[in-house]
């Protein structure tokens, strides 16, 4: 059977689908950018893994941050917006808990998958296009 | 990048279950002090994956605009009225058989900017989690015979003719209650664990 096609979250997500704050103690901001580095403003992020659940929009800065436990070298980040046809799907890995996958990207972007410790918060920003697009998996 | 299937498409999907589901979510006509205005639905069908499995006990959530064509969301800005009796959100939980079902109203069309005279056919959004991370679903659902169809870019974002009509619900008598509501069924189908995963 033909998988039903992806169509784009639109812009008026917001009132429907609950944001959820995740639980943990590591709390995780980033910013998600375009291929200008302009902030998307009207994004979706999910984050997953190891029974772990965060969801969370984007504001008027792009900004976007979510709480989870440490109890795996990654999670999944799910990224949707107004201007995807499909959502992108990467991983961000904690510091220091680089394995094969991201040794197997190119070594210009694999920082683009490893969070940092940033004055008591870990930072992930995620760029949909440009120089520094982050590393997305299909 | 691809990534083995086992990495991720076949990795577990995201814990959805902190986002709460009551019966009530289902019926977005029974959500305020009265019922919305509007032609009264029913939406219904079933997830299955595309290995022909039933997804069951998944969570399925909706969003639209009103009979009118506007959307609760205050970046939406078109002037047409807002109903006090209706938010146009709702969730559900499939059965075992993967089936699931909406009570709500059909939305209006509305214009968008997206170029000269652009309006977007009548269409509802629809969220769908399934098992596993390749299985994750967000896209819209669209009535039978819209006239609007043809011209819509986003539904037109999808190259084959078939795949269009993946989108487009049926009409539905046996699902139509007489006196009381329209029927529309419209089956999702989410990624299963042989399917090729799409190229970016």
């Amino acid at each position: 059977m033909i998988p039903t096609p992806s169509q784009t979250v639109g812009p008026f997500f917001g009132f429907a689908l609950p944001q959820v704050e995740g639980q943990g103690d590591v709390r995780v901001e980033g910013q998600l950018l375009d291929g200008a580095g302009e902030p998307v403003p009207d994004g979706l992020l999910e984050v997953s893994g190891d029974g772990q659940f965060a969801r969370c929009r984007t504001d008027e800065e792009g900004a976007f941050h979510f709480a989870v436990q440490q109890t795996s070298p990654f999670l999944t980040i799910t990224v949707f917006a107004r201007g995807l046809l499909r959502h992108l799907s990467t991983r961000m890995y904690f510091p220091g808990q680089e394995g094969d996958v991201p040794a197997s990207v190119e070594a210009g972007r694999r920082h683009t998958l490893v969070a940092r410790q940033d004055r008591g918060v870990l930072r992930f920003d995620v760029r949909l296009q440009g120089p520094e697009e982050t590393v997305f998996f299909v | 990048m691809r990534l083995a299937d086992e990495w991720f498409h076949r990795a577990p999907g995201p814990a959805f279950g902190r986002i709460g589901v009551r019966p009530e979510d289902a019926d977005l006509t029974r959500q305020h002090a009265s019922e919305p205005l509007g032609e009264r639905i029913i939406l219904t069908g079933r997830v299955t994956d595309s290995d022909g499995r039933p997804v069951r006990n998944t969570l399925v959530e909706i969003w639209q605009a009103n009979a009118a064509g506007r959307y609760v969301d205050p970046a939406d800005d078109h002037p047409a009225p807002l109903d006090p009796n209706f938010t146009g959100a709702g969730r559900c939980l499939t059965d075992d058989e993967g089936a699931y079902r909406f009570v709500t109203v059909k939305p209006g069309a509305y214009p968008w900017r997206n170029h000269d005279n652009a309006w977007r056919p009548a269409h509802v959004h629809f969220s769908v989690f399934g098992p596993a991370l390749g299985s994750r679903l967000v896209t819209q659902m669209y009535f039978p015979g819209d006239p609007l169809l043809p011209l819509d870019p986003i539904l037109n974002s999808i190259p084959d003719a078939h795949g269009r009509e993946l989108l487009v619900s049926r009409f539905d008598l046996a699902t139509t209650i007489p006196e009381w509501a329209l029927g529309y069924r419209w089956d999702i189908v989410v990624r299963g664990r042989r399917a090729t995963p799409a190229e970016r």
